[in-house]
């Protein structure tokens, strides 16, 4: 009897075992990685955005060779395109008889810049008779570029300064808490209109400098967020058992921040920093937009807005879309693009709100 | 023997079916498997929202006038992307008037979603009832089919008729509503012109009942400021100030300290004996279940495999999985120092074998258990089982495999 | 209960002493020149005098740029700001108090209606995505939710102008007064009437670009006390869908909801700078943009302080409002 169930145990064991096999066979092991990647692009609204931001980054970056290799010009080629402008005006005065009388004035001028959309100017061109298309494309660049770097620096400014903080905690994460307090009270958009303003009005500075001191001050005025959340979530991994295990084996603490703590805090990091990208490009193109920005003649989409700004006269606003709500279009695809992919990519980290 | 080599033939015809039992799937098939479920799930969503259901369609004849609930053939499924699980499949048991009725299994073989659907409450829209019928009594004789009520109509059997107490007592209250708020509200809702005053004197007599010192106290109390043990008290107290006919215990003692469980259990079975009710207990624990139930039903991956009076799962189990249970609970008098555990996992609940679900991890199979999935072989009007082994009349000698480990 | 809020008092303090001195830097590092610069329409308009500029300078300490010098002017600035005396504008000739407490009044006004307006459209909103998770409502809302937060407010500024104000001329496109009409002196109502008038894009704008966000917190919030136990409790009691919603869950969204808004309340009185620009509203943020581009350091500094003051008022209502709506939180 125990002879026989012992073989009936071996038998079961034997089967287990290739049940194992058949497992590591048929289950194909994913990486972490992998998973996330999968979740993300179960979502829309995460691929919506990635189609997105491609466009906008071939529109940017790849656009201008194409520019230059077929038509040979670049932002700032000046078109002179001759055509006669329309241009009637009205205004209500009281006649002698006490009537209002409407007094009409036609005049036509020849103009050279202000061009309609063509097919050789898709979008026609602008004020000072640049191609529209061109400087949106450029404009672009600007952008991303400036967006990308602030973000790159206040990422690397916050893994410091909050791993600091949230490892070694008393004065060292006091004395930084404050600062990020303090820096986070400073109201943000007067404050870099000031700076922004100072710096123009600086005669020693070359205008295409001033964009490298905007970059420093938006970066600045940025990298409080990530420390908080670098700080905060090393406070809670410090309490982990893994922690207790690694401060067992007698590591250096640089080792243990930067080793052991900073890579578990890379899923927000990735989701604010992708976040934060759109909140960059919003505030640079409102500094353009300004004309606090990138210094004329280069192009900003922000600035390309401020053309129809009523205060300068309507005739933008009302007569020539074509010159603003384009620049105005990709600024919003640009940041919903960086939203929708920051919001998948937190899902996709995060998966406990997903079904 | 042979048996590896059956083991083998399966896998391999499996193969040759293209029968995959990867977890692993591409975005393509997840895609077309929640498309599929997003229709299947609309029709049922379409059909749950049905208002002015008449009533003839959702009443019903009990099998047994004795039981307050009849589950029959019940089939609960989740339609996930990954694939569908059956929760529950095939799910068949009375719980009779008066009785305590035990529901046995490890974690994730199906018990919760089983009560869960009883009380219409199954994670929708993704849990969804699929087929089979839940046959209710209430105190006037009518019999609901609680699978085909309207939404509108099942809000007045929950908390007034059958009575839900969970898990966890630290997060099962809500936190931002003094406890006598939160006590006062069921009354208010199921007792017919019920005024304030009423409701509070309810609470507090049932307060009391649970064995609660200061019920006044308590009552004007927010459940953080209570412990684990008064929680669970305060949230049987609500369960029972309708008196229900049945309450539903999901593991009420899990998340308890031991000497708390004890209590607790104690209070229960008082209770029922006070409101004259049904008590349908989920548990892993079969000390509860010897403790508490008359009737016990072992799950196991969303089936039944053996059910029977108390006494009898417990001298005479049938099943290889609930004799394994058995042996795996600790106790003083074996000389044995080593704990009894059954190896194995449980099989992939999407994709469920076609033959016994626990063939894999039992010490007895036979040549057939990898063929076909065993009926029910009854041994008494109560007890039965779900094993092939178990079809001549029970061929094992359990007892004597007991002397042997 | 008091010990923390005395902490939380003392720190904001402590964050305002920190803020001044920061903005106080930042004004130290315009260079001596750009004060002259700045200053010589005002001399020239007869608004300031040479004597002025020279107090300027030392007042700001661009005068004497050593240590103890800066030090001692920053002392003197925060002693007279202390007194509540925030110097002298030299764009608007007044002294800066008096330019801050005229012209918050218009902007709380168009911020407030719009702060009511997100609360009463973002919140409801929000719920309904939460209680219809994967719905074509819940995407079609988050959408625009995150349209709204995307959008820069000068161009939907621009597109609602192009369309309301100059292709349908309905709405007027910018000030707070219709210039051309003159209305007798006692038309009380027909004045506020043509204002209310002027403020409907103006508050459009602002409502539209804080309600998605507003929407997408209640929305998170809510799908998470959706998923917690006590919502199970709630249902298994017989409560009803709605009673479970806007009862239970809601009264605990509630307490993230209260606690954000309520810090949200001081600032309202900050005045939106971009949006007031580019329609023209005398609000304070116009104010202000006009004094930094103009450079009225006075101005600028008042200014900044007035709003790191709001901030921190801001973060102190909240802190005391989650004490009021939570329970959990302990009052003794």
């Amino acid at each position: 009897m125990i002879e026989k169930e012992k073989a009936a145990e071996q038998t079961i064991s034997n089967i287990n075992q290739e049940a194992r096999d058949g497992y590591e066979q048929h289950f194909k092991v994913i990486s972490p990685g992998r998973m996330v990647a999968k979740r993300f692009f179960k979502s829309k609204l995460s691929i919506a955005g990635l189609y997105m931001i491609i466009f906008v980054f071939l529109f940017s970056f790849v656009g201008p060779l194409i520019v230059d290799v077929t038509w040979g010009y670049e932002e700032l080629e000046v078109f002179k395109i001759e055509r006669i402008d329309d241009m009637v005006s009205t205004a209500d005065f009281k006649g002698p008889d006490g009537k209002i009388y409407t007094y009409y004035d036609k005049s036509q001028t020849l103009v050279y810049f202000k061009a309609p959309p063509s097919a050789e100017h898709w979008l026609g061109t602008d004020t000072s008779g640049f191609d529209i298309l061109t400087r949106l494309m450029y404009g672009g660049r600007i952008s991303l570029t400036i967006s990308f770097i602030v973000i790159f620096l206040e990422t690397i400014i916050g893994v410091i300064l909050g791993g600091l903080a949230g490892y070694f905690g008393k004065w060292v994460d006091q004395l930084i808490m404050r600062i990020v307090d303090i820096l986070a009270c400073l109201p943000g958009l007067p404050i870099l209109l000031v700076l922004s303003a100072t710096i123009k009005s600086i005669d020693t500075i070359p205008a295409e400098h001033r964009i490298y001191y905007m970059m420093a001050f938006l970066t600045l005025m940025g990298w409080t967020g990530v420390t908080r959340i670098v700080r905060g979530q090393i406070l809670m991994l410090r309490e982990q058992e893994y922690m207790l295990a690694a401060e067992t084996t007698g590591i250096s603490p640089m080792h243990k921040i930067f080793r052991h703590l900073v890579p578990n805090t890379m899923p927000q990091l990735i989701v604010s920093a992708t976040l934060g990208l759109g909140g960059v490009i919003l505030y640079e193109s409102t500094l353009s937009y300004l004309g606090l920005g990138v210094p004329f003649p280069r192009a900003a989409w922000g600035s390309m807005i401020a053309l129809a700004d009523p205060s300068k006269g309507q005739e933008i606003l009302a007569y020539y879309p074509n010159m603003w709500v384009p620049a105005g279009i990709l600024i919003v695809v640009t940041v919903l693009g960086f939203s929708f992919i920051g919001d998948g990519l937190r899902d996709a980290f995060d998966p406990r709100m997903k079904r | 023997m042979g048996l590896l080599d059956k083991w083998r033939q399966i896998k391999q015809a499996e193969a040759e079916q293209g029968i995959d039992h990867t977890m692993y799937l591409t975005l393509k098939e997840e895609r077309r498997i929640s498309r599929e479920n997003n229709r299947i799930i609309r029709q049922f969503e379409r059909e749950k929202n049905r208002k002015n259901v008449p009533e003839e369609e959702y009443l019903t004849k009990m099998r047994d006038p004795n039981n307050v609930v009849e589950f029959e053939n019940l089939h609960t499924y989740f339609f996930t992307d990954v694939g569908t699980v059956k929760s529950v499949n095939g799910v068949t048991f009375d719980i009779p008037q008066g009785k305590v009725v035990g529901v046995v299994g490890e974690s994730g073989c199906g018990k919760s979603v089983t009560s869960l659907s009883l009380m219409q409450l199954v994670q929708a829209p993704q849990g969804q009832i699929v087929s089979g019928s839940i046959r209710y009594q209430d105190r006037n004789g009518k019999c609901y089919e609680i699978t085909k009520m309207p939404r509108d109509k099942m809000l007045k059997v929950r908390g007034k008729e059958i009575a839900m107490i969970f898990q966890e007592p630290m997060t099962s209250l809500n936190p931002v509503f003094k406890i006598g708020e939160q006590m006062d509200e069921v009354v208010l809702l199921h007792e017919e012109d019920a005024t304030p005053k009423m409701a509070r004197e309810r609470s507090l007599e049932m307060l009391n009942l649970v064995g609660i010192a200061d019920p006044q106290k308590v009552y004007n109390n927010y459940p953080h400021e209570l412990s684990g043990g008064m929680r669970q008290r305060v949230m049987i107290a609500m369960a029972l100030s309708c008196t229900p006919r049945l309450i539903i215990a999901d593991e009420p003692t899990t998340a308890l300290d031991v000497t708390i469980q004890a209590q607790i259990l104690e209070l229960l079975r008082d209770v029922k004996n006070k409101i004259n009710g049904s008590i349908m207990l989920i548990t892993h624990d079969l000390g509860v279940i010897a403790e508490m139930a008359d009737y016990v039903v072992v799950m196991y991956a969303g089936r039944i495999i053996e059910k029977g009076t108390v006494r009898e799962i417990f001298h005479n189990p049938k099943h290889p999985y609930t004799i394994g249970l058995m042996r795996s609970k600790p106790s003083g008098k074996t000389k044995d120092n080593r704990l009894y555990s059954i190896k194995g996992q449980v099989p992939n609940p999407i994709n469920m074998p076609n033959h016994c679900y626990f063939f894999n991890r039992c010490d007895r199979a036979i040549e057939i258990c990898a063929e076909e999935y065993p009926e029910m072989v009854q041994f008494t009007d109560t007890h039965s089982a779900a094993c092939h082994l178990c079809r001549n009349g029970g061929l094992m000698d359990t007892n004597s495999t007991k002397e042997q480990r | 209960m008091w010990n923390y809020l005395l902490k939380r008092v003392a720190l904001a303090l402590l964050i305002l002493f920190g803020v001044s001195a920061l903005i106080y830097l930042l004004s130290m590092l315009m260079p001596a020149d750009y004060i002259d610069n700045q200053t010589a329409a005002a001399v020239q308009m007869g608004t300031m005098t040479l004597d002025d500029v020279q107090r300027l300078k030392e007042l700001y300490g661009l005068a004497d740029k050593s240590l103890p010098g800066i030090a001692k002017s920053y002392l003197k600035w925060l002693t007279s700001a202390l007194s509540g005396d925030l110097g002298y504008s030299f764009v608007y000739g007044r002294p800066v108090t008096d330019v801050l407490s005229q012209y918050i009044w218009i902007s709380f006004l168009i911020a407030f209606i719009s702060y009511l307006l997100e609360i009463v459209i973002g919140i409801p909103m929000g719920i309904k995505a939460s209680v219809n998770q994967y719905s074509a409502y819940d995407y079609t809302v988050s959408v625009f939710a995150m349209m709204g937060t995307a959008l820069p407010s000068f161009f939907l500024s621009a597109l609602l102008m192009n369309v309301f104000a100059i292709r349908l001329g309905i709405l007027p496109l910018q000030g707070l007064t219709t210039a051309t009409k003159i209305f007798p002196h006692n038309a009380y109502f027909q004045i506020l009437l043509d204002k209310a008038w002027h403020l409907v894009l103006p508050i459009t704008v602002l409502t539209l670009l804080g309600v998605g966000g507003l929407m997408k917190f209640t929305r998170t919030n809510m799908l998470e006390v959706l998923n917690s136990d006590y919502i199970r409790t709630a249902r298994a009691k017989g409560l009803s869908e709605h009673t479970v919603v806007y009862k239970h869950a809601f009264r605990n969204t509630l307490i993230p909801l209260v606690t954000s808004l309520s810090g949200m309340l001081p600032g309202l009185f900050g005045g939106a700078m971009i949006t007031e620009t580019v329609f023209a509203i005398p609000g304070i943020g116009y104010m202000a943009l006009r004094a930094t581009q103009q450079g009225d350091i006075p101005f600028i500094m008042g200014y900044n302080m007035f709003l790191s003051i709001l901030t921190v008022l801001g973060m102190l209502i909240s802190d005391i409002m989650y004490m009021v709506v939570d329970p959990r939180v302990k009052l003794s």
